[in-house]
């Protein structure tokens, strides 16, 4: 459209485009841009809400929980595994820290320390409990080896029926579909066991 | 089309008529709608499921006015329905099993494109309408299964969903947009309540302009020729409307049977415990119509990586989730993968042979997507799934080079009129454009 029209007497011609072109253009993007801007409290109304959000943290009391138990609680609709680890479980999953994985973490930067030069720190030197997000992290299921006689897998921590996926003391992926470790979530020590997650 | 007056009836009709011309248009498309003569049973099936849809809805209409799209209430309200509201058991098992009907209808209408070519020149717009209404289908029945809220439901819907989590970097972000939380939970009962409310009727939608693209060139035929002149059509009304109808009764009888007598023969009996986020089912399995698409989902458990370095391209799950959209996006591509002027596997003797091989792969693929996914079924679901891609994309496009079709008939009434089944033409001749 470098040629308007000769309709009002003399030709407009204009290097790369006309008047009407760029009204056409600033007014296309405009619209553009208002609709979209119209658009997305739509589409932000569909994730999740305030009060979702809010739910987000929960206090779990450590003391109760023995050596080689394991309970479960809810964070945010999803199950937390807590396992109080015996020292063969720990020094497995630190054995493994330099195998090859699926993905690589060491097993010391999978567990929350107290604060250093607390009270707490000084009580619990490095936790023996280890907390994960029970949700596998390939479809979503549910892995087994919580309940006491639930199969562990072949690396002795947790096995997702749905697919096979195997997960290691420490929560990492070892075999299967699965491509990462069962997730950390954030929590922290308030007490020497007792903890805040979220 | 309208204002001369063609309209037949009384003088209300025709002054309505001439200003909305639709009594004309009625006649017009389901009267004397001019349909091949030599259309065979397997032409049944279109009309079949739309008419199954119509009972979706209407069924599905009363169980909305009970149903309680809440997760406190679902499970619940659903045995209410089969309790306590009057004939609420038939209704829900006309819903429940109308569903399985629907795709067993559609498929076999799927099916009956695919060996009788009817997705080839001039319809491919007419086959890519009905690839849309088969993602719309899915995504229907699947939002429809979570509504029950039971052990299938969420774990199905739990599966279902993180698949999107394959998705690189945004990944994430998507699957809690798509829960409106952090795991599946009532916010998306809630969305998948309206979703499956509304897409029934974006469906009628697509129908429309599916039936509308049918009508430019009209019905392929079992001979896949075009039709050469008037002898070789009849008009729809009475001809295919008897036929369709009469295929209607024997598919209500079989529908009938299966309702009243085993009702949840394709149903899984883990959606009658009322959903638990703690615990998931042993074995989640999808509806029996999904099953050979979870078999290509859960074939792919390797990663895509550049050989010798070990640095991945494509994750096992998102290897899993591209080759599951992958073979419906295949099935869009079809028009252009087979270029064999030919359309009806009659005269294409190789041809022939690997349609069959192919449907018998989906059996296979469909067997192996209910078993567990362990050792050889996976293995068994790799080869599967393998021959399925190379159906389209290398079996298909060299047949079209490689293969000679028999000769075809001079015209789809000659052979009827002539009584003999003779074909003409003795050489194998290339297929006329419309
Ligand atoms: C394309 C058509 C449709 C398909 C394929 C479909 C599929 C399904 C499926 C598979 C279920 C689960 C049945 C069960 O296991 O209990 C279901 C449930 C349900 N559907 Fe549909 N549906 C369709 C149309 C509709 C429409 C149009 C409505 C409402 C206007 C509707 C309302 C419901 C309700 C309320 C339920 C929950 C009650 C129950 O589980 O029986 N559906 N649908
Ligand atoms: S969801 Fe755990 S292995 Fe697939």
């Amino acid at each position: 459209m470098s040629k308007a029209l000769q309709g009002g007497g003399q030709p407009v011609e204009e290097q790369g485009g006309t008047r009407r072109d760029f009204l056409y253009l600033t007014a296309g993007a405009m619209g553009a841009i208002g609709t979209a801007a119209v658009v997305w409290p739509f589409i932000d109304s569909l994730n999740p809400a305030q009060d979702a959000v809010a739910l987000a943290s929960v206090e779990v009391d450590l003391s109760p929980v023995e050596v080689n138990q394991a309970i479960t609680v809810m964070w945010r609709g999803k199950p937390i595994f807590i396992r109080h680890r015996d020292r063969a479980e720990i020094e497995a999953a630190e054995a493994a820290d330099n195998d090859s994985m699926p993905d690589p973490e060491p097993d010391r930067q999978r567990i929350v320390q107290p604060p250093p030069n607390t009270p707490v720190a000084a009580a619990t030197p490095d936790s023996d409990f280890l907390v994960v997000v029970g949700v596998c992290t390939h479809l979503g299921c549910i892995p087994l080896g919580q309940k006491p006689g639930q199969p562990r897998g072949d690396y002795g921590g947790w096995f997702c029926p749905c697919h096979g996926s195997h997960y290691d003391t420490s929560g990492r992926i070892r075999k299967g579909p699965a491509p990462k470790n069962l997730a950390v979530p954030p929590y922290n020590y308030l007490e020497e066991k007792q903890i805040l997650i979220g | 089309m309208a204002s001369n007056g063609t309209a037949p009836g009384s003088k209300l009709v025709k002054w309505i008529d001439h200003r909305l011309p639709i009594f004309t248009f009625m006649r017009h498309e389901t009267h004397e709608y001019p349909t091949p003569r030599n259309l065979s049973y397997w032409w049944n099936f279109g009309s079949l499921a739309g008419i199954v849809l119509v009972i979706m809805i209407a069924t599905g209409l009363v169980l909305a006015m009970q149903y309680a799209p809440h997760k406190d209430l679902a499970f619940d309200s659903v045995e209410r329905i089969m309790r306590d509201v009057n004939g609420g058991w038939l209704l829900r098992y006309i819903h429940m099993n109308g569903a399985s009907f629907f795709f067993i209808v559609v498929y076999i209408h799927i099916f009956r494109g695919l060996y009788y070519g009817s997705y080839k020149p001039p319809r491919e717009i007419l086959w890519l309408l009905g690839v849309l209404i088969l993602l719309l289908m899915m995504g229907t029945a699947f939002m429809g299964y979570v509504l029950p809220w039971g052990q299938m439901s969420l774990w199905g819907a739990t599966v279902i969903t993180n698949l999107f989590s394959a998705i690189p970097l945004v990944g994430e972000s998507i699957v809690e947009w798509l829960w409106g939380g952090f795991s599946v939970d009532n916010p998306t009962l809630n969305r998948f309540f309206v979703f499956h409310f509304l897409l029934p009727f974006v469906i009628v939608a697509v129908v429309f302009l599916h039936l509308w693209a049918l009508h430019r060139f009209g019905s392929n035929n079992p001979l896949g020729i075009d039709a050469k002149g008037p002898q070789d059509k009849i008009p729809f009304h009475p001809y295919y409307t008897v036929k369709d109808a009469f295929g209607l009764g024997v598919f209500l009888i079989v529908f009938a049977a299966v309702v009243s007598f085993a009702p949840n023969f394709m149903g899984h009996p883990d959606n009658y415990i009322p959903a638990n986020p703690l615990v998931t089912p042993p074995h989640i399995v999808p509806e029996w119509y999904f099953l050979p698409f979870y078999a290509m989902l859960r074939a792919v458990d390797f990663d895509i990586a550049i050989p010798f370095t070990g640095i991945v391209i494509i994750e096992a799950k998102l290897g899993g989730v591209l080759v599951m959209f992958g073979s419906i996006a295949l099935l869009a591509l079809l028009p252009w993968l087979d270029r064999s002027p030919v359309r009806s596997g009659r005269f294409r003797p190789v041809f022939k042979w690997f349609f069959w091989v192919f449907a018998l792969d989906c059996v296979i693929l469909g067997y192996c997507g209910s078993q567990p996914a362990e050792g050889g079924w996976i293995v068994a679901a790799q080869i599967a799934t393998l021959w399925y891609f190379l159906h389209f994309l290398a079996i298909l496009p060299l047949l079209s080079i490689l293969e000679r079709p028999k000769p075809l008939p001079a015209s789809i009434g000659e052979p009827v009129l002539k009584g003999g089944g003779t074909l003409a033409g003795a050489a194998a001749k290339p297929m006329e454009k419309a």
